[in-house]
């Protein structure tokens, strides 16, 4: 009688098993450490960042608290009235809000101007030479690791208070964050219209011109605009450090429990916020549209 | 001959551009909308500036004032062998605030992003409840929730801890459940089929494939973490931002290098290591 299974030999089968339980002992080994290492670096951080749980449990009814206490006070009867009490300072706030849009716009697009200028330089296929391109890689690290707040501080000591270094700030920052992306986006282009362009005579700046620039245009704009919603949240804080804007409004309500102030600001930051992540999510998905035609 | 007319025929130029006119269009000459948007793009622009208050003056004033404080910040020097203890422990609970909080906000966002994708809970009022209350959250930075936070527990690295933990909760929230929705349903489809129930599914259709994402986006937030969790000191939540800013108010500009080398340093040392661990953790998956 003929088993219907052919089974293999045992001491084949003992050695693949072997193996098998080797591989696997040695996979949960190693997720084994891992486990512990994440739990040290948990255990660390736990301790280097003061947590106190027992003052947390004691005070955690404050939260829920403060969003209670910045919640207005509407009546039904007198609702509008109420409404406009809460939004006293309405005009004053949407003028702040505007300059808090403008430093964003004015710090993103020169910014772009800059990252579009030193990206070339930087990227490993169109530099001009070894040498710029180290410079400008630097210098671009140096930009985006620095935080826009950081730079803001500073420029408020050389410039003065103001929204002119909050948009320095930002132009700052965003140069070094875009700079990168842009070369990283150069870097993948192809390299044929590039050649044909050198072939027939062109110069480093037909050959970026004609070459590279249809190639990453709709990619720029695109993260151009993404970095301008970025850029708006950061404008709505430069006023922290007194960089304009309505940040500066905001942390001093904030600071004197003007609780209905707070909210109301909030609120504005919020909707223009979000109103500003649709309108240039619709421009994004036109312009890439007209470009990629 | 024939070969000469055809290509001579095609390269007059005329021609092509008659039978192809969207390709010799320019962007801005032959279109009149292109071309009033960008001008009114370009005129808010010069506004811009005018309104922020510049003026040439100001500019070379400032930036050659910016340049002798650049001047004044070489060479780095903490001051004193205890300062720059001092600097390294802000340093220490930094990072501390960030992992923790990138750690926590990522336990809390992973049923949050359950709810709100799509194809998880097909009840749309939850749906467009849970993402509209994590739109909200995101809308507010960290630093404003820093400031909650210290009115709750007190100034100190715990108040930061708390802000990153809110903060990233929106992001982490949406990006979850966007990982979520992208899922190939062909495997969650396999295991319901044979039998498995729908947290099965979950576990065994799902969960592969969103980890590897998952675990990529957790170490790309904890890198922007870093950079967060050194400014959220600012306004008194712990960390190495309070020296930064105190030594940029007194005036105390070479220790202000020294504080922003520091934090260079670590940024580029975390931002390197987590590359590698997020190409092992995906490479792994990937295989």
């Amino acid at each position: 009688m003929s088993r219907a299974v052919q089974q293999i030999p045992k001491d084949q089968f003992d050695r693949l098993h072997g193996a098998y339980n080797q591989a696997l002992s040695s996979k949960n080994r190693m997720t084994a450490i891992g486990l512990f290492i994440l739990l040290l670096l948990l255990a660390s951080s736990f301790v280097g960042s003061e947590v106190d749980v027992h003052k947390f449990l004691r005070n955690i009814w404050r939260f829920p608290n403060y969003f209670y206490e910045i919640t207005p006070k509407l009546s039904i009867q007198n609702f509008f009235g109420d409404v406009a009490e809460w939004f006293w300072g309405i005009n004053k706030w949407l003028r702040q809000l505007g300059e808090t849009l403008l430093i964003a716009y004015v710090g993103t697009i020169t910014g772009v101007i800059i990252a579009f200028c030193l990206s070339f330089l930087s990227s490993r296929n169109m530099a001009i030479s070894k040498w710029s391109q180290i410079f400008t890689r630097r210098l671009l690290e140096f930009l985006r690791t620095v935080p826009e707040i950081v730079f803001a501080l500073i420029f408020v000591v050389s410039f003065g208070l103001g929204p002119l270094p909050g948009v320095l700030a930002l132009t700052f920052h965003t140069a070094g964050a875009l700079g990168k992306l842009f070369s990283e986006i150069i870097e993948n282009i192809d390299a044929k219209p590039v050649e044909g362009i050198r072939a027939s005579g062109g110069s480093w700046f037909h050959q970026v011109r004609y070459g590279a620039v249809p190639q990453v245009i709709s990619n720029f704009t695109s993260y151009s605009l993404l970095r301008f919603e970025i850029n708006v949240r950061g404008a709505a804080v430069m006023g922290f450090v007194g960089a304009g804007g309505i940040g500066q409004t905001l942390i001093e309500y904030i600071r004197k429990f003007y609780y209905s102030d707070v909210s109301a600001v909030l609120i504005l930051i919020i909707a223009t916020v979000m109103i500003i992540d649709t309108v240039t999510e619709k421009i994004r998905h036109a312009f890439i549209g007209t470009l990629e035609r | 001959m024939t070969t000469h007319r055809i290509f001579g025929e095609a390269l007059a130029g005329r021609d092509i551009a008659a039978r192809h006119p969207q390709f010799f269009q320019g962007v801005l000459k032959n279109n009149k909308t292109s071309f009033a948007i960008f001008t009114a793009a370009a005129l808010i622009y010069l506004f811009g500036w005018y309104s922020v208050g510049v003026s040439f003056d100001r500019l070379m004033g400032g930036f050659s004032k910016f340049g002798w404080i650049i001047g004044l910040m070489l060479p780095p020097n903490p001051g004193s062998l205890h300062l720059a203890w001092v600097f390294f422990h802000g340093l220490i609970e930094t990072l501390s605030m960030a992992f923790l909080g990138t750690f926590v906000a990522a336990c809390l966002a992973f049923p949050l992003g359950l709810l709100a994708a799509k194809n998880i809970v097909s009840n749309s009022v939850i749906h467009l409840l849970v993402r509209r209350f994590l739109d909200t959250i995101r809308g507010i930075d960290t630093l404003i929730w820093a400031l909650i936070w210290i009115g709750v527990v007190g100034l100190g690295p715990f108040a930061g801890v708390l802000a990153i933990i809110t903060s990233d909760l929106g992001a982490f929230g949406k990006l979850f459940s966007e990982a979520f929705e992208a899922v190939d349903s062909k495997p969650v489809e396999g295991v319901k089929a044979s039998g498995g129930s729908k947290l099965h599914a979950l576990r065994f259709g799902m969960l592969p494939q969103v980890i590897p994402v998952i675990a990529g986006q957790v170490l790309y937030y904890f890198e922007s973490n870093t950079r967060s969790a050194t400014i959220i000191g600012i306004v008194g939540a712990g960390g190495i931002g309070l020296y930064l800013t105190e030594t940029i108010r007194t005036l105390e500009w070479q220790q202000t290098s020294f504080i922003i080398i520091l934090v260079l340093i670590t940024v580029s040392l975390i931002d390197w290591l987590s590359g590698k661990l997020r190409l092992t953790i995906i490479g792994n998956q990937a295989r």
